[in-house]
């Protein structure tokens, strides 16, 4: 009787000679969880995909050993793998919106996979159905069965998603990135899930950049970096006692646990600036009674921003944390003058700066521009197509005043700011990688000398040690050029890093204002220590994962995406 | 708080409800667009140099008296200030009267029901077959390598630009002189209608193919299709159960457009293949500057035409309801 | 349908997926739409034969070395008459698309940046000449304008119109609302230097392409019309009135037909073939 062991050992995998991964090795038995954890281009998905014979018809794949069960998995034909594939190996996939069929309702998704496999017959089928939909946690499942994915939440569809998997019960589970495009509070509760199936005896193999949450799940974990494994041991000691310096460094660079004032990255550890005393100087931007009011699709009117109070010093950080829905996206375009309030006033250096009704024109905002710059989370939406790095910031320094003489000695001038090379200028955005165009956005943002950046989730998109550069990036330049920053993010750990003072929203509201250490050491509001309680933490950091329950109401609101409303006025 | 959170309704309920409300709306532009095509083509008709009594009585060759021009004048109501004729005409529209055609001396309607059957016909088995041979040519092909792929781009490529006239010429060549298998004219068997259809088919096929293949090929590499794989679905099954609803979309818009052009098609086709159909009867009532049947026949065109596109849009409403979801 | 799906089906190939243009058929498109371009300014380049000269006892020759293509019904010779025959056609495909254009993105502009109302209003308006199938509209257009080379150009702008608009109507919108127009909004620029600098440009990039091939799709229906005999009349070299006056031989002079519906096709293969690479030469630069 072979036990349903996953050995793999010497996997390699190449894509027209160019090798992905090389020499991978682990085994998972019964029951217990491994995960593969790295950044973009470390081969961690192709590998997986490999487990299920779908790394793609243009890879070649090759082991020593490749086997599941003690079944091998070396050359299978097509066929052979469409029997492995959900029955014995279930695979879930991130982001159920786009990975589940978006015309199709859920309940057929789930029950496509018995009916490929001949499972029972109709009654039992729409049984069984029912059955995995429940123990996933999904509520009123007769209703929800029958609703397509965009019709659902983000929590109720990756349930979903992962029901679709379970549906045969397979011994190995494959989770790529499962809770990467989910709020905070409902990945912990889908950990959950993939906890109970584990419990049931299933063996989990999980793919993930988060380290903390491979934290949760995993009993071994294997550290992938270009296709290499750089080390791999159980989970406490790589993740408390790392030894390889890739692994260090990928640790040392998680906000969440490094305080205010040091820097993330390798080539900035060791500065530390100390925490800025609580000097009250001057109020640059400040909110009053914020609100705005949208009519939806269906005809139902949402308020999305609600009485809202927020105050901005200069050379300080105020952090806007809140999950999907909370309207922390809108306020940032109402205190940036680009949405006008439907109620409550934005000044900025006391003068009215956004107020409704067009009470404040763009001709008076105009000249004042200069002084607020923004950050976003996508740079390369944010750069014209057909311009490189050096007319991008030519355009920045032409609005900002500077003659056209001036204005080449100036981009060498940002560039350098940035850490950015100098002969970066002739080259285009899509050459760039993803750290560097955030970068050039930076210099953009600094070019007119501003006193304030408002920064919109600038290194959600980013990779972790790429973020740590470009986080230490910004606390430098908030250092060198006394910068007051607006910052908006989901992520509790980013904020906890960078922020003086946080406004934690939900729901269009500001359900808790304090500074950063009161925020996370003594949080007061309900809503607050439930965010905290179910973001992960890393080994040692202490407290344990708190799920919190299934709230309906926050599925609801989670639907309505405010920023399809929007229309800047040009 | 005056938030209001959404009820969680019964989709299917909610889908028909959105595609009753879609049908009237559409509908009810539809009557607005029908009105202001009447009243162009009215105008249209009075730009008209030449006088159009002596159209009525037989062309400029025929030398009528002035008393039977004045006749003619006021048996058409030509004599009337331009406003009344208007409304005049409006009234008789929606009574159904199209007037009567100057060249045949018969009411328009006759002429369109006598012939309108054979457009129809030709329409639709054009449609039908440019999609038989878009679903055979794609669905098979798409996402198979590049000179698979290649291949049938280049076929797609070249069929769309072969003009429908010129094929139907080259298709009476050879496959009615040359090799008599079919007709060279007719409208009654399904023999005749072989030849037509396909110089319509062809190049509408070449057309839709090419954007819906791109469309598969695009909808392959999505995420939900990766997922129906790691089911254990075989690659036939993916792409019939999953791919192909998403790849017909902007061939399902596409066919709107698409009747509009084999009504222009059939124009010509009528006329090369000799068959009956108001297409044919347009031509020649153009070259007899015989506006009664013109308008009637653009007019009944356009409403046809009006209608397919709402049809269309109501099938992809269907096939897609989430546009009306605001996705998160 | 939404604008959206429409703009993306009327505008084919955004990405690479598709066969991989060759240079070879792209140079070979552009080098025939030169010659022919070449044949339209100076045709006696390419032939010294009189188009229009009959020669009774040479009718119905077949193609040989005298005649490369062949005579026609009276004795003229084809390969001349489709060279002369290129002015015409290109000169109707041009105008055509130009004036088709025009009207296109004037409305499409409006339409995009006007406001709700400005573009419900035009899209009702776009939407009642678009319940005419183009050619009903054509032959209604030379019903009352009579045939000829002017009002055939008229016709086929018109009818090309609407198509063309919604796809710039679309365009703009989407533009209109990326992510560089709300940061260059951020930076402090006008709105005139918005739109100018930023948002047209950028908007009508994309239909580069579409002109291109649309100047194809326009011989190709100035032809339709001739070959139905509103156009150009006989004895005028244009293609399709060389179709329709081959037609009647056809059993017996295949040639007569053959050769100018092989141009008239050969003409729309280039222009498509060389907007597909135009189109993934830009794509190229483009996310």
């Amino acid at each position: 009787m072979s036990d349903k062991t996953l050995i793999v050992e010497g996997l390699n995998v190449a894509f027209a000679g160019r090798s992905v991964v090389r020499d991978l090795s682990f085994t998972l038995l019964p029951g217990r969880c491994v995960a593969l954890v790295g950044e973009s281009g470390s081969g961690k998905s192709v590998s997986a995909r490999s487990l299920v014979g779908l790394a793609g018809a243009k890879a070649q794949v090759s082991a020593r050993q490749l086997s599941f069960a003690g079944h091998d998995l070396l050359d299978l034909s097509e066929r052979q793998w469409r029997e492995v594939r959900g029955k014995d190996i279930g695979f879930v996939l991130q982001d159920a919106l786009v990975s589940l069929d978006p015309l199709r309702p859920v309940g057929k998704e789930v029950l496509e996979v018995l009916q490929t496999h001949q499972y029972g017959d109709r009654q039992s089928r729409a049984a069984r159905v029912h059955e995995l939909l429940e123990r996933v946690g999904v509520p009123d499942v007769e209703l929800r069965a029958r609703q397509r994915p965009g019709q659902l939440s983000g929590g109720l569809r990756q349930r979903a998603l992962i029901a679709s998997a379970l549906a045969l019960d397979p011994a190995l589970v494959i989770a790529d990135e499962p809770t990467t495009a989910l709020d905070a509070t409902v990945q912990a509760q889908i950990l959950e899930v993939f906890q109970q199936i584990k419990a049931r005896g299933a063996s989990l193999l999980i793919i993930s950049h988060d380290l903390a949450v491979v934290a949760q799940l995993a009993d071994d974990v294997v550290v992938l970096r270009h296709g290499e494994v750089v080390e791999q041991g159980p989970m406490q000691q790589v993740l408390s006692q790392p030894r390889h310096p890739y692994t260090r460094a990928l640790l040392a660079a998680v906000p969440a646990e490094h305080p205010r004032g040091s820097r993330l990255s390798p080539e900035r550890a060791g500065v530390h600036r100390e925490a800025r005393a609580r000097v009250h100087s001057d109020v640059l931007l400040e909110g009053r009674g914020l609100g705005k009011r949208y009519l939806g699709p269906d005809g139902l009117a949402r308020q999305v921003v609600q009485g809202v109070d927020f105050t901005l010093r200069a050379g300080r950080t105020l952090g806007i944390v809140g999950e999907s829905g909370s309207g922390k996206t809108t306020l940032a375009r109402i205190a940036l003058g680009l949405l006008q309030p439907d109620q409550g006033e934005v000044l900025y250096r006391g003068q009215p700066w956004n107020r409704p009704a067009n009470a404040v024109s763009e001709a008076v905002r105009r000249p004042l521009r200069r002084e607020i710059s923004v950050i976003y989370q996508d740079p390369l939406g944010s750069f014209d197509p057909r311009w490189s790095v050096a007319q991008i910031l030519d355009d920045a320094l032409q609005v900002a005043g500077i003659e056209a003489a001036a204005r080449p000695a100036r981009i060498a001038v940002l560039l350098g700011q940035v850490r950015l090379p100098a002969d970066l200028a002739q080259r285009r955005p899509l050459q760039l990688s993803g750290g560097q165009r955030q970068r050039v956005a930076i210099a953009r943002a600094i070019a007119s000398e501003p006193k304030v950046i408002i920064c919109d989730e600038p290194v959600s998109a980013l990779d972790v040690s790429v973020q740590a550069q470009v986080l230490d990036l910004l606390a430098d330049l908030q250092d060198e050029l006394g910068l007051a920053y607006l910052f908006i993010s989901h992520d509790l750990g980013v904020i906890r890093h960078v922020s003086d003072d946080v406004l934690v929203m939900r729901h269009g509201q500001v359900v808790e204002q304090a500074a950063v250490e009161q925020l996370f050491e003594r949080p007061a509001h309900a809503y607050t220590q439930r965010l905290l309680g179910a973001v992960p933490r890393l080994p040692g950091s202490g407290a344990a994962l708190v799920v919190p329950p299934l709230d309906l109401e926050h599925e609801a609101f989670h639907l309505f995406d405010e920023t399809r409303l929007w229309k800047i006025a040009i | 708080m005056s938030t209001t959170t959404p009820a969680v309704i019964d989709p299917r309920r909610e889908r028909l409800v959105a595609l009753g409300r879609r049908a009237a709306i559409r509908l009810g532009g539809g009557v607005l667009v029908l009105w202001a095509v009447a009243t162009l083509t009215f105008f249209a008709l009075r730009l008209m140099p030449g006088d159009p009594v002596l159209a009525i009585l037989g062309g400029p060759s025929a030398n009528p008296t002035p008393e039977a021009i004045e006749a003619a004048r006021v048996e058409f109501g030509l004599d009337k200030p331009l406003a009344v004729q208007y409304l005049f005409y409006l009234g008789r529209l929606l009574q159904g009267d199209l007037g009567v055609s100057y060249s045949q001396h018969l009411p328009v309607t006759r002429v369109l029901v006598e012939q309108g059957g054979a457009t129809l016909e030709l329409t639709i088995a054009a449609l039908a077959l440019a999609w038989l041979l878009v679903l055979l040519l794609t669905v098979v092909t798409a996402g198979r390598g590049r000179v698979v792929g290649g291949i049938a781009s280049l076929a797609e490529t070249l069929s769309a630009a072969l003009p429908h006239f010129w094929l139907g010429v080259v298709l009476l060549a050879v496959f009615a002189f040359g090799l008599r298998w079919f007709p060279p004219a007719g409208s009654d068997s399904v023999a005749s209608l072989v030849l037509p259809a396909f110089s319509l088919a062809i190049p509408l096929a070449g057309f839709i193919a090419q954007v819906t293949r791109e469309s598969l090929e695009l909808t392959l590499e999505q995420p939900f299709v990766l997922t129906a794989r790691t089911r254990g679905l075989s690659d036939l099954a993916v792409r019939f159960r999953h791919a192909l609803r998403h790849a017909l979309l902007p061939g399902v818009s596409l066919s709107g457009w698409a009747i509009g052009a084999l009504i222009s098609g059939a124009v010509v086709c009528e006329v090369i293949f000799s068959r009956k159909g108001i297409g044919r009867q347009l031509y020649q009532a153009v070259q007899a500057q015989d506006m009664p049947l013109v308008i009637g026949i653009s007019l009944v065109v356009a409403a046809g035409y009006v209608l397919a596109n709402i049809l269309v849009d109501l099938l992809y409403q269907w096939i897609d309801p989430r546009q009306q979801e605001a996705a998160a | 349908m939404t604008d959206l799906t429409l703009d993306r089906t009327l505008a084919p190939l955004r990405r690479q997926r598709q066969w991989k243009l060759p240079p070879v058929g792209a140079s070979l498109a552009i080098l025939f739409l030169s010659a022919l371009l070449l044949a339209a300014l100076a045709p006696g380049l390419f032939t010294r034969i009189d188009p229009l000269a009959i020669v009774p006892r040479d009718a119905f020759q077949p193609p040989s070395w005298a005649h490369w293509l062949g005579t026609d019904q009276s004795g003229r010779d084809i390969f001349a008459r489709i060279i002369h025959g290129a002015r015409q056609s290109l000169l109707i495909g041009v105008a055509a698309t130009a004036i088709a254009m025009a009207i296109a993105i004037t409305l499409g502009l409006l339409s995009g940046l006007g406001g709700a109302r400005v573009d419900r209003a035009l899209g009702w308006l776009l939407e009642v000449l678009f319940a005419f199938p183009s050619l009903v509209l054509a032959l209604l257009f030379v019903a009352v304008f009579g045939s000829g080379v002017g009002p055939l150009i008229v016709a086929t702008g018109l009818g090309g119109a609407p198509g063309y608009a919604r796809m710039v109507r679309g365009q703009v919108l989407a533009v209109r609302n990326a992510g560089y127009i709300e940061a260059a909004r951020a930076l402090g620029h006008p709105t005139s230097r918005i739109v100018l600098r930023q948002l047209l440009p950028n908007a009508m990039r994309p239909l580069l392409v579409t002109l291109t091939m649309g100047v194809g799709q326009a011989i190709v229906w100035a032809s339709a019309l001739s070959f139905l005999g509103l156009g150009a009349r006989p004895p005028a070299p244009e293609w399709g009135t060389m179709l329709s006056m081959g037609r009647d031989f056809i059993a017996n002079a295949w040639w007569l037909t053959f050769f100018p519906g092989l141009f008239i096709v050969l003409t729309t293969l280039a222009t498509t073939v060389t907007g597909r690479y135009l189109q993934q030469r830009l794509e190229g630069r483009l996310p």
